[in-house]
């Protein structure tokens, strides 16, 4: 097995954020139905704080089933059900439990869609959305959460101008744009992206993924890409998963350089996939 | 072998376009034909319906005078109007549609963003669309046993409102689901990924994106209900009414009044009604003005409808 010649890995791998990184939440033997259909099979890994967690795989792998458990997004689907425990540090409080109300998750943790999707209201009020439905009304305290969030997502200088547009009427990169500084205006714990980039150009790509970087060290990324090449150039660690199944996890470089499986060598090395 | 090639590929060419040719003039053939169908298919609604106003516009024409729409009813034709029968259709439409408005859209955004996908939500919602097929006769039945004899409304506007409010909802709850159908999913999971609640998605998103859908929907339901007559003549509408209800509005404290909620009525179909089933040609006369009324009433709520959609979707793009 020769997997570094083949890999399109990156020259240097982004380093761990710390030498002992402290998790931010911890997956224990999670299953996922949908209905009948088991789409996660006893996953158990951890998210570290302040760090960048890539999950990789083929189509179908359970990749963004896996990450839209961190939101409860899958409680908006009927006949879904989550066994098993994503606990979520300082509190120590299993999300996925169905005594734990959905949007008292998401007030937390906050996601970005595959699609840019911004309402169609002006670009102020698609950031300042997530504050407005806390109850936030003072002027003052929306509008500079609206600039720092703007800001965040390295947008404002682009839109300070023009608040009161629609945020429809911004490029597709910008509208992703827009919908990160929407995810950052709740001062999110955990921020999930998944596939954010899948509907751009590599322009807009390659600004997205500065983004993820430059905001890591503030808060927890998790991402979902198809994109090996992203998983390299913006992950600390990186999960392979297929099947449904976690496959391999660990720090980026060495699950790119070494993998421990063969079917992550396989995968990466583009046997299959 | 390069230099026979090329007049072997030209004539096998020049065979082949022709056939070619032929196969596609064949195949358009149909296309022509159907085209052809469809027109005529079309024109026949159409045509009809002109007629039929052209029509109406010969007979009637000469009766739309002013007098026309500030004269009650009368024994000679030529002094009867329709004034009660106009403000009787506006009285019934404003209750109407306070009633059946709210509730119908109430009931399509519960029926689309609330109900849990089981089969009492099924038994309902196969119920609602049947509702829209009920013939109106039995609304007005069903109308005198509730509204009239049990809750003893009497036969009164409030009666014929409320019965006219019940048959119009499955075509706003309808309109209203389609109207919210349309809105993409991933705008819901944008509002409920900050932590929204379900009513805030409703408030902030579902319904200012559907209202256009909505307002179309309540439009065309309140343009069925106006030219609506058998259930309201199943209640017991008045054919001949030669005063007005009590006015909405008073001068005296609190200015307004609901009095004529309780009043004897007619509208405009039921006095084209009784017109048409008088004998004389003078009468007539008077029944086409009134239809050319309802007729036109009709059209501009429709074409309100219509501008109303494009002027609110404009505004709303994904």
């Amino acid at each position: 097995m020769q997997p570094s010649i083949a890999i399109a890995a990156p020259a240097a791998p982004r380093p761990v954020a710390a030498a002992d990184p402290k998790v931010k939440s911890s997956i224990r033997n999670l299953n996922f139905y949908y209905g009948h259909l088991q789409a996660l099979k006893n996953i158990t890994m951890d998210i570290y704080e302040h760090a960048v967690t890539a999950l990789i795989g083929p189509s179908g792998c359970g990749k963004s089933t896996l990450l839209r458990c961190f939101n409860r997004m899958h409680d908006l689907t009927p006949h879904t059900r989550y066994e098993g425990e994503i606990r979520l540090y300082p509190d120590d409080v299993n999300i996925v439990s169905p005594d734990v109300d959905p949007i008292e998750v998401r007030m937390r943790i906050s996601m970005v869609f595959q699609k840019p999707n911004p309402f169609p209201k002006s670009i102020y009020e698609n950031v300042a959305y997530g504050l407005r439905v806390r109850g936030i009304k003072s002027r003052s305290e929306l509008d500079g959460r609206v600039e720092a969030a703007l800001r965040g997502a390295a947008l404002w200088e682009e839109v300070k101008d023009r608040l009161d547009e629609p945020g429809t009427a911004l490029s597709g990169g910008q509208q992703q744009r827009l919908c990160i500084a929407r995810a950052l205006a709740t001062d999110p714990e955990i921020i999930l992206f998944d596939e954010p980039t899948s509907a751009l150009d590599p322009i807009a790509t390659a600004s997205i993924e500065d983004l993820i970087i430059s905001m890591s060290g503030n808060v927890t990324v998790v991402i979902v890409t198809h994109n090996m090449q992203q998983a390299a150039r913006v992950s600390n660690y990186t999960a392979f998963m297929y099947l449904g199944e976690l496959v391999e996890y660990g720090p980026t470089n060495e699950l790119f350089t070494r993998p421990r499986q063969q079917r992550t060598s396989d995968y990466l090395t583009g046997r299959f996939g | 072998m390069a230099s026979l090639s090329p007049p072997v590929t030209v004539t096998r060419a020049a065979a082949g376009i022709d056939e070619l040719r032929l196969n596609v003039a064949r195949r358009r053939r149909w296309d022509i034909v159907f085209a052809a169908v469809g027109l005529l298919a079309t024109s026949v609604g159409v045509i009809t319906l002109l007629a039929l106003f052209v029509d109406l516009l010969l007979d009637g024409y000469h009766r739309l005078t002013p007098e026309f729409f500030l004269s009650y009813p009368s024994r000679r034709a030529d002094q009867a109007g329709i004034l009660s029968a106009w403000v009787g259709t506006c009285l019934v439409m404003l209750v109407t549609a306070a009633v059946g408005v709210p509730l119908s859209v109430c009931a399509g955004v519960y029926l689309e963003e609330y109900a849990p996908r089981n089969w009492v939500t099924a038994l309902i919602e196969i119920n609602v669309s049947n509702l829209a097929a009920v013939p109106s006769i039995v609304y007005g039945l069903l109308a005198l046993g509730l509204f009239v004899y049990a809750l003893n409304f009497g036969q009164s506007i409030l009666s014929a409102g409320l019965t006219l409010a019940l048959m119009i909802m499955p075509i706003i709850v309808v309109a209203t689901r389609e109207a919210i159908r349309a809105i993409p999913h991933t705008i819901r999971e944008a509002a409920y990924a900050v932590g929204a609640t379900r009513w805030q998605v409703t408030r902030d998103h579902v319904l200012p994106y559907a209202i256009p859908g909505i307002a179309t929907g309540v439009i065309i339901g309140l343009a069925r209900a106006i030219g609506e007559t058998a259930p309201l003549v199943t209640i017991g509408a008045l054919t001949f009414i030669a005063y007005l209800p009590d006015p909405p509005f008073t001068s005296t404290p609190p200015f307004v009044s609901f009095d004529w909620l309780w009043s004897g009525f007619t509208v405009l179909p039921i006095q084209m009604f009784n017109w048409v089933s008088r004998p004389g040609t003078a009468f007539h006369a008077n029944a086409a003005a009134a239809g050319i009324v309802i007729v036109v009433l009709t059209l501009v709520m429709n074409g309100f409808a219509i501008w109303l959609r494009y002027r609110l979707r404009q505004r709303i793009t994904w």
